[in-house]
């Protein structure tokens, strides 16, 4: 399934038998001893590494949870804890598994920033960007259904939130929305299957990353200079030893991470209100998913007005899903011949621009949309007064310090007894985080547009003849910067 | 181009930050001054406060609020209250046997003719709810369920901090104030309202607003600064002003000499508060003390491996440009 040619030969008799009948020792040594890998590879690339490691270690604690978890409304909340306390170690696998989704999408959205910088999804690596797309919409999903699973405050709003957007789609929504719950609302039966499919998706993950790492092989590793392999003696190391060593490092840096997080602050990334047993008649003040989601649920959320007949949820439904849609045709979106953004000026500017633009995002999504952006930078809130006057409903407004809370009073103190008069502070206008999330919005799906129109008119840096000849010049430059010190 | 990576690290940062983001309205949680022993890298309970910890919520706070999830041999388990290094299995503990006879329960197993007895706890039992469920509890509380303590500090922004900020914060007694809203006449007697004048009121910790106005408390209903909710539908002032905080259905419970701490500590109401918050951070999670020093153990480990890899990096990359 490599492009290269293979180089394993059979050394034994027993292996030269096997190689006719199933040659998976030619197979693990072309794919992963010998398989040629360009030699300029930076640490960004070593994401695909420690994303393995995420889905390894993430399937293996949780198989192991779900031998002690109970799919039920009554006992799902006990039985987490129950794991907390009374399994050996279960608080290290829950505290694993559970800031091991965080590193996840940590990881997996560095990976999908590296794709676009380096312009990895270009021909001939479009399908293998495809199935990265494919995975992490996998991996959102099985995020979104595993955070069901503790049946906290969280899980069962932040459920409610997400399932009720397919009952927004036109026509079919209310019943669509009634068969994915199985019922009329969410109960134990949706527990039940929501549990059922998050032990299946990590499988289905599992293989969509079989297929991304085949189509990764096809055409090889894409490098950070964007120029394909010309000559694989020059250009290329064999993968083991030279990048399983690079990529074990940094491997044990991220899980360094990763234990800083899961033994001293394992509950830092998730909500308080996911410790409180799901209630379904409180509702949290804040409904807030899990950070990686957060840019998503911003974008949904910046849609508050309605474009002719689609209604603003569904609309924000649509520009929600329209984001990660986006993902999928980017390879034909961005019409640049030239794939790292190395050698696009323009266009790298604008690939942190995006950068920006989605934690920014991510940022809005946490916030409260009434909330001002700058609180600074908000005024002084007026004070109304409502009465009744002469069975009219009427205000008078306020501006200002401590007097105009004398002057209201006093205003209040005048009116008749029968005019019921209430007094109430109104926040003065400002630009707050649902405006910000809107125009967020229109630059995320901006810039895939400017990708297009870049691509005609950006005039790239000379690209280097080869990787080999990139690597020489650069170790070139780094000797002569020696003796002018 | 640098700025603007520099900007980006920032914000990923921030939105890190502002997805743990507190709830909005209520004066932010301070530690105790001295801190808290179980915080930080090595930290550890003290077991003497946990000790003293278990008084207070069994004398006090178990009369209302259940703690489903701990059974009484928890108190015994390696970094308990009440562990000792001599009885391994904290059911054999004679102290938290002992202690776990002073609650009489409901057997949750019928007897041998069948029916369920009252019968003092055993180590194995979980600890005695006050209530036999949730209505019961409602009824007996003004309608609002005292919540569950098990996982209290994990579920409150500030955790044990928070626990300590509500406890002791309920403002002092020199700021209430009855105010006679009608008159008593021969049918009914006087209409009185409770207010704190909220002028007089010190949250201090970081709050040294001044809140003009007096703040009206219902019936059954206490102001906290630390519990979150919205004052000013309560507020007679200035509605730009209103204090920090909200109501709650929990009246102060914390006197000074509530309890009588047998190894002399003095029971101050911040005594109190601070060793029923650290106990109720231990019972939200009693491992994690385990979990501390593991975690050392582990970083050392991943510290050594990662100094080992990058010299094996250097070596086998040496005679290759890159």
């Amino acid at each position: 399934m490599s492009g290269h040619e293979s180089s394993y030969t059979p050394t034994n008799a027993f292996t030269k038998w096997l190689d006719t009948r199933l040659p998976i020792v030619r197979f693990a040594q072309d794919t992963a001893i010998n398989f040629p890998t360009p030699k300029n590879l930076n640490y960004w690339y070593t994401f695909g590494g420690i994303l393995a490691v995420c889905l390894v270690v993430q399937i293996v604690t949780g198989i192991i949870l779900a031998m002690h978890y109970e799919a039920s409304v009554d006992g799902a909340f006990a039985s987490v804890e129950r794991i907390m306390r009374d399994v050996p170690y279960g608080w290290l696998l829950r505290y694993i598994h559970a800031n091991g989704a965080s590193m996840f999408f940590l990881a997996v959205y560095l990976h999908m920033f590296r794709g676009l910088y380096y312009g990895s999804y270009k021909a001939p690596r479009e399908v293998l960007w495809i199935l990265g797309c494919v995975i992490y919409l996998l991996m959102m999903a099985t995020a979104f259904l595993g955070y069901m699973l503790p049946w906290g405050q969280m899980s069962y709003h932040g459920a409610n939130v997400i399932t009720s957007l397919f009952g927004a789609i036109p026509l079919v929504g209310e019943s669509l929305q009634t068969w994915i719950l199985g019922g009329p609302s969410i109960g134990n039966q949706t527990l039940q299957r929501f549990f059922s499919l998050h032990y299946l998706l990590p499988f289905m993950i599992a293989g969509a990353v079989i297929l991304h790492v085949w189509a990764l092989h096809v055409p090889g590793n894409n490098n950070p200079t964007g120029v394909e392999v010309q000559d694989v003696a020059k250009d290329t190391v064999p993968f083991h030893p030279y990048y399983t060593v690079k990529d074990a490092f940094a491997i044990v840096i991220f899980l360094i991470m990763f234990a800083v997080f899961v033994f001293y602050a394992p509950n830092v990334l998730g909500h308080a209100d996911n410790y409180i047993e799901a209630n379904p008649l409180v509702t949290p003040a804040h409904i807030v998913p899990e950070w990686y989601l957060l840019p998503f649920y911003a974008i949904l959320r910046a849609i508050t007005f309605d474009l002719g007949p689609i209604p603003a949820k569904l609309l924000g439904v649509i520009f929600m899903f329209a984001a990660i849609a986006v993902l999928f045709i980017l390879p034909w979106l961005d019409t640049s011949k030239v794939k790292s953004m190395r050698y696009r000026p323009v266009a790298k500017q604008f690939f942190f621009g995006f950068v920006a633009v989605c934690l920014l995002l991510g940022w809005c999504g946490a916030a409260n949309p009434d909330d001002p952006v700058i609180p600074a930078l908000q005024g002084d809130p007026k004070l109304v007064v409502s009465y009744t006057a002469d069975g009219q409903e009427a205000t008078s407004e306020y501006k200002g310090g401590g007097e105009a809370y004398v002057d209201a009073k006093r205003f209040m103190e005048s009116l008749p007894a029968d005019s019921n008069p209430s007094l109430a502070a109104v926040p003065a206008p400002t630009f707050m985080f649902r405006h910000f999330s809107l125009i967020l919005t229109f630059c995320y799906f901006g810039f895939f547009f400017l990708l297009f129109f870049l691509g005609l008119t950006e005039k790239p840096k000379e690209l280097p003849e080869s990787i080999h000849k990139s690597v020489l010049k650069r170790e070139k430059a780094s000797a002569s910067a020696v003796p002018a010190e | 181009m640098k700025a603007f990576r520099i900007l980006t690290a920032g914000l990923a940062g921030l939105m890190i930050a502002a997805s743990a983001h507190a709830a909005g309205g209520a004066a932010h949680p301070h530690a105790p001054e001295e801190g808290w022993p179980f915080e930080g890298v090595t930290g550890q309970f003290d077991q003497a406060s946990l000790q003293r910890g278990y008084q207070v919520y069994q004398e006090v706070c178990s009369s209302c609020h259940s703690m489903k999830l701990l059974s009484y041999r928890n108190l015994g388990d390696p970094g308990g209250p009440f562990y000792d290094p001599d009885y391994p299995n904290p059911n054999d503990n004679p102290f938290v046997k002992a202690l776990a006879a002073q609650n009489e329960i409901l057997s949750p197993t019928p007897n041998e003719a069948g029916d369920y007895d009252f019968r003092p706890a055993t180590p194995a039992d979980r600890f005695r709810s006050p209530y036999p469920n949730d209505n019961a509890a409602r009824a007996a509380n003004g309608g609002a369920v005292p919540p569950d303590l098990s996982v209290i500090t994990k579920a409150r922004h500030g955790g044990a901090s928070y626990v300590y900020s509500l406890l002791a914060g309920y403002p002092d007694d020199e700021v209430f104030k009855e105010r006679v809203v009608t008159e008593a006449t021969d049918d009914a007697p006087a209409e009185v309202q409770t207010v704190i004048d909220t002028s007089k009121l010190h949250i201090g910790h970081g709050d040294d607003h001044h809140y003009e106005g007096y703040l009206i408390q219902n019936v059954g209903q206490y102001y906290n600064p630390y519990m979150p909710g919205d004052t000013v539908p309560q507020f007679e002032g200035d509605p730009r002003h209103a204090p920090p905080g909200g109501f709650l259905a929990m009246p102060p419970q914390l006197v000074p000499g509530r309890v009588e701490y047998s190894d002399g500590t003095e029971a101050t109401i911040e005594q109190m508060s601070y060793d029923v918050a650290q106990f109720l951070a231990w019972a939200g999670e009693p491992k994690q003390g385990n979990r501390r020093s593991l975690g050392l153990a582990v970083m050392v480990y991943l510290g050594i491996l990662a100094i080992l890899l990058w010299f094996s990096y250097k070596r086998i990359w040496r005679n290759v440009e890159h």
